[in-house]
């Protein structure tokens, strides 16, 4: 059997600051098969964009991988040097991010920049590189892909300019596509232009895609699996409609209650009381303890064990889930 | 039901700053664009007392232009807003406390060097609603109202969450005992579980003080769960108002149907998974909004008329009105 | 503020320079009480003692450190009084210049319209072209004195502090909290006491910092070139001016020693104000 496009083991990433050491990822484990879309899902500190630039090693410092590993096509990029991780970057892992502006050159035009990205791995001469730039605006979407070439990016609306981006990232035709919240700054009807894109290019290119999110719904939308992240460990992963349908964890079962289109229009939200601690002092156990309802002395002094399933929740008292 | 607030024919223009640079950059040739924005065109409305309001549209549409004018916080280039009759905004200051806000952004809203106890308490002492001896108890009340410990009155806003931020930012409102209270996007920036949280204690506080208020917002379920009308607006215009219910139940402008559309809806019964169907086309800019419905470049109904003409937003009932050609 | 000063004591270089500088504060603060002679009693000079070096044994008993000046003023005597001299200037000139320039630029960022316009033109006038013309022609104009020379620095200065009001205010103008004091309403003065003020002050004690001892420094060249204070009450630019003849003749340390003092304490503040800078500045916390 070919080994997983992308296998997660035990990723742990640290951020030594003065007031402690911050465990932004603390013992993620996960697979990616080739054409799968994953999402991940979870709040303001719950490490799912650190679990990102980890995995394509862009780390700023005092981040750290302090252990694991991260296999793509069989090869450990955990402890790779620069050099060999920049020639992957862009060729076969390709990243994109929430802010488009921040990441397009605001005095190249879209052309150069493109034309840039595909000489970096070698792509050929000038024409070439224009060519497959505009083959690749027009793919996403783009019309009139050529002449965009010319313009620059302020001369994109952030919607156009965030499919730039996207443009960008599948220059190469990568295997994996890193998207970190590539939606939350747009506006719903673009969102949801984009999103629609984005599913059919996944599945005509067979590109694996892991897609970052707070939103539960928009993540559902286009992931064939999810996992959910607090305070840098899973909670629960799974298919999406397991998940959404009979989630196991008491997490995920308070995230979809605070969803106002999961209640009555008027009535109070089922909430999850009190807020997500800091990241310094976690409890021993399982780190969602102290919110938790169920939780006993057992949740608060052992993390918990999870089973090698399909569709599992890191918790001491799963919930009954589906029959 | 007797209105509390309305507005009548108001718009906002929002005229760019020429600079000395400006004048001199276009001495030499330089095309700047320096046309004024129309943020709000001729917006007629009318708040029932006692009623939620919620305003919905995508950036851009004026909904916050709109609640800053409503507020009092900001003037209209036309039109008149008032509040019991009287406008709460003249010669460019506000002249009532009878409307308060909850902005956005709650780490911004608060000074950050200023400690919350004093934050609550400053309004009420201008306007005389309390004395300085008693500032410190009511502080306290009101943190405990919003669901704070009263003995964080003498912490600065950096020792809070977002959350409790926007609790603080709500208290500090309230403090004043408003009729009307503006909620321009409240819980936007928070996460989905403190989002609840929030919502859910703004539920309580508005039946306890029997509150007015008009909820903004760019995401409609959140809107729909706290509404009794929405407004959904389109490039400054309101294009449709109805009662939340029958809003998302049958939304009759083309606009407010797509919109509905294009967000990822969770659904858990039958067909599991999630379902949208996106707007074609971009947001035209407000520099040169299209002629006619301004909607009418993405709109699937579109004919001449749309193109030409625009529709009047009519009120059919008391209550609810589309500015359409085809509702 | 404990969080502030531990942050401090990291960088040892700026822990030095605020050592060095409240070393030399509280040296010139009880210069009466350290120094063997006062400088400005013309009763206590001699003559006799003029000029002599480093160690001399005067005619006062006592041994002159860093020599005597060609008017027999013991120089260590000298150098602490004329730093009390400088200080009370720079610090003087900085504290109207600071008051004068912040008020100016909060208004013309909260009234706009032509008295901003105004305001900001005329500073920005005064910026383009150097401060120490602008006080060298108003000492010549207003004559010798501590009230001329203060006014001299301050108009030379309050432009910086000015500008730097303005470009904070006008940033915290646009900031939700001074909308949301707009919305409540609060009075327009405890807005901008109570808000706005506060929230501008971290640029202007650092610009504030730096401009103390830019006041130093300036008065100390309007006195080298005889333009500061009475030659009876000599600051440190005078000593270093009197002592300027005798450089060639050898006797350096007349003009040396005070020249040092006063590079040291520019050198430090300046470190200080680095330091405060940034501190204050949002992009650079970790």
């Amino acid at each position: 059997m070919n080994p997983a496009l992308l296998q997660v083991r035990d990723l742990r990433t640290y951020f030594e600051t003065r007031a402690g050491t911050i465990k932004a990822v603390d013992g993620i484990s996960f697979t990616l098969e080739r054409g799968e879309i994953l999402g991940l899902v979870g709040e303001s500190g719950s490490g799912k964009s650190v679990t990102g630039f980890s995995l394509i090693g862009l780390l700023d410092p005092p981040g750290r991988i302090a252990a694991g590993s991260v296999m793509f096509q069989g090869k450990e990029l955990v402890g790779l040097p620069q050099a060999e991780m920049r020639k992957l970057r862009g060729k076969r892992i390709a990243m994109i991010f929430q802010d488009p502006a921040a990441t397009l050159n605001p005095v190249l035009t879209i052309g150069q920049q493109m034309a840039m990205a595909v000489q970096a791995h070698g792509g050929g001469g000038d024409s070439a590189a224009l060519a497959l730039a505009a083959r690749s605006l027009a793919r996403v979407g783009i019309p009139d892909a050529a002449a965009r070439l010319h313009a620059y990016p302020h001369e994109f609306s952030g919607g156009m300019r965030q499919r730039v981006a996207i443009a960008i990232a599948l220059l190469h035709e990568p295997e994996l596509i890193i998207a970190d919240e590539p939606t939350t700054a747009l506006d719903v009807s673009i969102q949801a232009q984009i999103l629609a894109e984005m599913k059919t290019l996944a599945q005509e290119s067979g590109t694996a895609l892991i897609w970052i999110s707070h939103d539960l719904a928009i993540v559902s939308s286009l992931a064939d699996r999810v996992i959910v992240l607090y305070l840098g460990r899973i909670m629960e992963f799974g298919p999406v409609a397991d998940v959404l349908r009979a989630p196991l964890h008491p997490y995920t079962r308070g995230l979809l209650d605070s969803l106002p289109a999961m209640a009555d229009p008027g009535q109070k939200l089922r909430q999850i009381p009190g807020s997500t601690p800091s990241p310094l002092n976690v409890t021993p156990g399982c780190p969602f303890a102290p919110r938790c309802s169920q939780a006993d002395d057992l949740c608060r002094s052992e993390p918990p064990p999870v089973g090698d399933q399909r569709h599992g929740a890191f918790c001491h008292h799963p919930l009954p889930g589906a029959a | 039901m007797s209105k509390i607030l309305t507005a009548e024919n108001i718009s906002r223009r929002f005229s760019p700053h020429v600079t000395l640079g400006d004048r001199i950059a276009r001495l030499f040739g330089a095309k700047l664009d320096r046309r004024p924005v129309m943020a709000v065109t001729d917006v007629t409305l009318a708040v029932q007392r006692g009623e939620t309001l919620g305003l919905v549209g995508e950036s851009g549409c004026g909904k916050s232009t709109l609640g800053r004018m409503l507020a009092g916080n900001l003037e209209p280039s036309e039109g008149a807003i008032r509040l019991n009759g009287a406008p709460p905004m003249q010669a460019g200051r506000k002249t009532t406390t009878h409307i308060q806000t909850v902005f956005q952004d709650p780490f911004a809203s608060l000074n950050p060097r200023r400690r919350v106890g004093e934050t609550i308490t400053e309004g009420p002492i201008a306007h005389g609603l309390i004395t300085r001896s008693e500032a410190a108890g009511f502080a306290g009340e009101w943190l405990a109202k919003v669901g704070l410990d009263p003995a964080y009155v003498s912490r600065f806003p950096h020792q809070f969450s977002g959350g409790q931020r926007q609790r603080i930012a709500i208290a500090r409102a309230l403090a004043m005992r408003p009729e009307v209270l503006i909620c321009d996007e409240p819980v936007a920036s928070l996460d989905v579980s403190i989002q609840a949280q929030i919502l859910n204690l703004f539920l309580d506080l508005r039946q306890e003080f029997g509150l007015t208020t008009i909820f903004i917002s760019h995401d409609l379920s959140v809107v729909r769960h706290v509404s009794d009308r929405v407004a959904v607006m389109y490039l400054g215009r309101i294009v449709e108002l109805e009662a939340a219910a029958k809003l998302y139940a049958a939304p009759r402008h083309p606009y407010t149907q797509a919109l509905l559309d294009s967000v990822p809806k969770l659904s858990l019964e039958g067909n599991i998974g999630v379902s949208f169907k996106p707007i074609s086309g971009e947001l035209p800019s407000p520099l040169s909004p299209p002629s006619g419905c301004a909607f009418h470049p993405r709109c699937l109904k579109a004919t001449d008329l749309c193109m030409t003409e625009r529709p009047k937003l009519e009120l059919d009932d008391e209550y609810g009105a589309v500015a359409c050609h085809h509702k | 503020m404990a969080g502030f000063w531990r942050d401090y004591r990291e960088n040892w270089v700026a822990t030095l320079a605020l050592a060095v500088v409240v070393l030399i504060v509280a040296a010139a603060l009880a210069a009466p009480l350290i120094t063997p002679q006062d400088p400005y009693d013309l009763a206590n000079l001699n003559l006799r003692d003029a000029r002599r070096p480093p160690g001399f044994v005067g005619s006062g008993g006592y041994v002159h450190w860093l020599g005597t000046d060609a008017q027999g003023r013991d120089l260590f005597s000298a150098i602490l009084y004329g730093l009390r001299i400088s200080l009370q200037m720079g610090i003087a000139a900085g504290a109207v210049a600071f008051g004068i320039g912040t008020a100016l630029g909060i208004m013309a960022a909260n009234i706009g319209g032509k008295i901003e316009q105004g305001i900001m033109r005329l500073v920005d006038l005064q910026l383009s072209f150097p401060a120490i013309l602008l006080a060298l022609v108003l000492v010549a104009v207003l004559g010798q004195g501590r009230v001329p020379l203060i006014i001299a620095l301050v108009t030379a200065q309050y432009a910086y502090f000015a500008r730097t009001a303005y470009g904070a205010a006008t940033a915290e103008r646009q900031k939700d909290y001074i909308e949301a004091a707009r919305a409540t309403p609060l009075p327009g003065r405890s807005i901008v006491l109570r808000h706005l003020l506060p929230n501008c002050l971290p640029p202007l004690i650092v610009v504030g910092t730096v401009q103390i001892a830019n006041a130093i420094s300036l008065e100390a060249t309007l006195s080298f070139l005889g333009l500061g204070l009475p030659p009876t009450e000599p600051s440190l630019g005078m000593l270093i001016a009197n002592g300027f003849q005798y450089m060639m003749s050898g006797r350096t340390w007349i003009s040396v020693y005070p020249g040092i003092a006063l590079i040291v304490l520019i050198v430090a503040i300046n470190i200080v104000g680095d330091q405060l800078r940034d501190q204050f500045n949002p992009r650079l916390r970790r």
